[in-house]
C-alpha cells in the first residue's frame, strides 16, 4: 500500500476542512492554506523520486485488486503533473495573501481552493475511469464556487456560462463512461488497454474514443468548444483567474493525453488526425481571438485556447519526439500562464484598471515588474533561450519528421502573432506613458504586500529561466515520461500485476 | 428491453436538445436535467439488464449463488445521480442569483462579463 499516492488528495482535502472551520480568523485560515501548499509540495516532490526510482508506482485502495476497486497510479507524467500543480498551488497561495479581499476570505476562499487543488491532483492519479470522473466533479464544483465568489455581476454572467458549458461536458463524459462499460466490461484504464485490443466492433470504440474527445476536448478549451473559457476567466480576482488557467484547461489535456495514448490507439489516423485537425484551429482561433482583445486577462485567456493547441499536436502526431514535445510543453505553459496572471495583477493594482488602453507607464516606474513580465511573454511567444522555445522546437521538429509541414508552419505562425499579443500588451501597459499621467511603481505597495505579490512571480520567473537555459535534464525526464505514455507496458503491470 | 430502453434515452436527449437551444438560461438547464437522466440510463443499460436475483452474498459464502444483477453500473449510476444533483441544485441557484443581479434570463442579453461594444473587432477600441 503506497500512501504516498493518496497524500496528494488527502493534505488539501484536509487543508480545506480546516480551512473551512477557521475562515472566521482571517490569519489562521490565508496561513495554513500557505502551509498546506507547501506540504502538497514536499509529497509532491517525495512521490516524483518515488517514480523516478522505482518506475510507475500503482497503489491499490482498501486493498481492493484492480481491476475491481480503485486504483491510484502515478507513472511520470502523473507524478510531474501533481509537482506542477503544487508549485502553481504554493504560488498563488502567496499571492492571494494580498489580493483576495476579505469578504472572499470570510466566504471561504481558501477552503475551496484547496477542494480545487485535491481535485486536480486526483485527477492526475486517478487510475480508472470513473474514478477521474468524480474527481473532475470535485474540481469542477470547487471552480464554480471560486468563480463566483464575491457575486461581481461579471462573475456571475461569466460563471453562468462556464458552468452550463462545463455541465454538458459533464454528461457527455459519463455517457462515454457508461457506453465504454458496456462494451469491455471494465473501466479500469490498464485494464481498458488490454481490454479495447478484444472489443470486435472497431467502429462502435471510435464512436465512443469521439464522446470522450468532446467531453475533455470541452474541459481543454479545444476549438470548437472554448467559448466559456475567455467569457469567464477574467472575471474573478486574479489569484483565482491564475490557478485556473495554470491548472484547469491543462487537465483536460492531461485526460486527453492519458486516454488518447493508453486506451484509444485503434484507429489512431481518424482519432489523431482528428486531434491534429482540432489542434491547428485551436491554435490559429485562440491567437487571432487574442489579437482582437485589448484587456490584459483577455489577451492571455485567448492565448491559452491557442497554447492548448500545441499540447494537442504533440498529441497528435503521436510520434516519441511529439509526445516529449507535448510534455514539455504542459510543463512549461503552466508555469508560464499562471505567472503571465499574476503579472496582470500586479499591474492592475498599480494602475488601476486590466483595460490596456487606459494603462500605461510601467516600464518608466517599476522596471522590476517589466523585466518579470518580458522573461513569461517571450518565453509563450517561444523565444529562445527561454522554455518556450524548446517546448516549440520539439514539436515542430516532430511535425518536419513526420512530414507534416502544414501544421509546422501553423505552429511557426501562430507563435508570431503571440509576440503581437505580447508586444502589443508590452507597448500599452509598460512602454507608453500612463494616460492619466500616474507613474505606478511598486513602492506605492506596503513592504508586505510588496513581497507575497513578487516573489511568486519572480520565482515562476526564475523557473522559467531554469528550463530554458538547462533544458537538457527536462527534456530528458520528457523522454522518459513519452516512453512510458508509447509503452504502457510498465503502467499495466504496476497496476494489473505481473501475472497479467 | 435494452431496445426500449434505447428509444427513452433518444427521446430523452432529444427533448434535451431541443430544450438546450433555447436562449433562456432556465430552459437550458431543464435540458441539463434530462440530458443528465439519460446518461445514467446509458450507464445502466450498458451494464446489462436482467431479472436475476439482487446481488447479495447469502451468510458463510463469500460469492453470489446462481446469477445475480450487475452491482457495479448501479453504484456507478448512485454515485452520478447524487453528483448531478448537487451539481444542478448549485447551477439553479447561480442562474437565480443572475436573474436577480442582471434582471434577465435571456442569455443573449447577459453581457456583462463581455460587453457587446468589446465583442465585436477591436476597432471601436482604438476610438476609446
Amino acid at each position: 500500500m503506497s500512501w504516498i499516492l493518496g497524500l496528494p488528495i488527502l493534505l488539501p482535502m484536509a487543508t480545506a476542512v480546516l480551512a473551512f472551520l477557521l475562515r472566521d480568523s482571517r490569519r489562521a485560515a490565508r496561513w495554513l492554506s500557505v502551509v498546506g501548499c507547501v506540504a502538497l509540495l514536499a509529497v509532491a516532490l517525495v512521490l516524483m523520486d518515488r517514480v523516478l526510482r522505482d518506475g510507475v508506482v500503482a497503489a491499490q485502495m482498501s486493498g481492493w485488486p484492480a481491476p475491481y476497486g480503485i486504483t491510484l497510479v502515478a507513472d511520470l507524467l502523473s507524478a510531474v503533473m501533481v509537482v506542477i500543480a503544487a508549485i502553481t498551488g504554493l504560488a498563488v497561495a502567496v499571492f492571494a495573501l494580498a489580493d483576495i479581499d476579505e469578504r472572499r476570505e470570510a466566504l471561504g476562499y481558501h477552503a475551496l481552493f484547496q477542494v480545487l487543488l485535491a481535485g486536480v491532483c486526483g485527477a492526475f492519479v486517478a487510475g480508472d475511469l470513473f474514478n477521474l470522473y468524480v474527481w473532475f466533479e470535485v474540481m469542477l464544483i470547487a471552480s464554480f464556487g471560486l468563480l463566483v465568489l464575491g457575486g461581481d455581476k461579471a462573475q456571475i454572467d461569466g460563471g453562468i456560462k462556464y458552468v452550463a458549458l462545463n455541465l454538458v461536458s459533464t454528461v457527455l463524459f459519463l455517457s462515454g463512461i457508461g457506453l465504454l462499460y458496456g462494451l469491455t466490461g471494465t473501466l479500469n484504464l490498464a485494464d481498458l488497454h488490454g481490454a479495447v485490443a478484444a472489443v470486435d466492433s472497431r467502429g462502435l470504440l471510435t464512436v465512443i474514443a469521439v464522446l470522450f474527445l468532446v467531453a475533455f476536448g470541452i474541459k481543454a478549451a479545444v476549438f470548437p468548444l472554448f467559448f466559456w473559457l475567455p467569457a469567464s476567466y477574467h472575471t474573478p480576482p486574479v489569484a483565482v483567474s491564475a490557478v485556473f488557467a495554470g491548472l484547469l484547461t491543462k487537465v483536460g489535456v492531461y485526460a486527453l493525453i492519458r486516454m488518447f495514448t493508453l486506451v484509444f490507439t485503434h484507429d489512431t489516423d481518424y482519432t489523431h488526425g482528428l486531434l491534429l485537425a482540432v489542434a491547428g484551429l485551436t491554435m490559429v482561433t485562440g491567437v487571432l481571438g487574442a489579437a482582437a482583445q485589448n484587456e490584459f486577462r483577455k489577451i492571455l485567456s485567448f492565448h491559452i485556447v491557442s497554447q492548448i493547441g500545441y499540447m494537442v499536436l504533440g498529441l497528435a502526431l503521436f510520434t516519441p519526439l511529439a509526445l516529449v514535445g507535448a510534455v514539455f510543453y504542459l510543463v512549461h505553459h503552466i508555469i508560464v500562464k499562471a505567472n503571465l496572471f499574476l503579472i496582470s495583477g500586479v499591474s492592475k493594482r498599480l494602475t488601476g484598471s486590466f483595460d490596456l488602453s487606459a494603462i500605461g507607464g510601467l516600464y518608466k516606474s517599476s522596471p522590476l515588474l517589466a523585466l518579470l513580465f518580458l522573461i513569461p511573454a517571450f518565453s509563450l511567444a517561444g523565444f529562445p533561450p527561454l522554455s518556450g522555445f524548446w517546448a516549440k522546437f520539439l514539436l515542430v521538429k516532430a511535425s518536419l519528421e513526420t512530414g507534416a509541414y502544414v501544421i509546422a508552419a501553423t505552429a511557426l505562425v501562430v507563435g508570431l502573432l503571440t509576440v503581437y499579443s505580447m508586444t502589443k500588451i508590452w507597448a500599452e501597459a509598460f512602454w507608453k506613458p500612463h494616460p492619466a499621467g500616474a507613474s505606478p511603481s511598486l513602492d506605492q505597495l506596503d513592504r508586505g504586500q510588496r513581497i507575497v505579490l513578487v516573489a511568486p512571480i519572480a520565482a515562476l520567473a526564475v523557473l522559467t529561466m531554469v528550463i530554458g537555459l538547462n533544458p537538457e535534464p527536462f527534456v530528458g525526464f520528457a523522454e522518459r515520461a513519452a516512453g512510458q505514455l508509447l509503452d504502457p507496458a510498465d503502467y499495466v503491470r504496476a497496476v494489473l500485476g505481473p501475472a497479467r | 428491453m435494452e431496445t426500449a430502453i434505447a428509444f427513452v434515452v433518444g427521446a430523452l436527449v432529444a427533448a434535451s436538445v431541443y430544450l438546450m437551444l433555447a436562449r433562456n438560461v432556465l430552459r437550458f438547464l431543464f435540458g441539463l436535467v434530462l440530458l443528465s437522466n439519460a446518461a445514467n440510463i446509458t450507464i445502466f443499460a450498458a451494464g446489462r439488464l436482467t431479472t436475476a436475483a439482487p446481488p447479495l452474498v447469502p451468510e458463510g459464502q463469500t460469492v453470489p449463488v446462481g446469477t445475480v444483477a450487475n452491482a457495479l453500473p448501479q453504484a456507478l449510476v448512485l454515485t452520478a445521480i447524487v453528483i448531478g444533483f448537487g451539481l444542478l441544485a448549485f447551477a439553479l441557484s447561480l442562474v437565480f442569483r443572475g436573474y436577480q443581479a442582471m434582471g434577465t434570463l435571456d442569455s443573449d442579453a447577459m453581457r456583462h462579463a463581455e460587453p457587446a461594444a468589446e465583442a465585436g473587432i477591436g476597432a471601436e477600441s482604438d476610438a476609446r
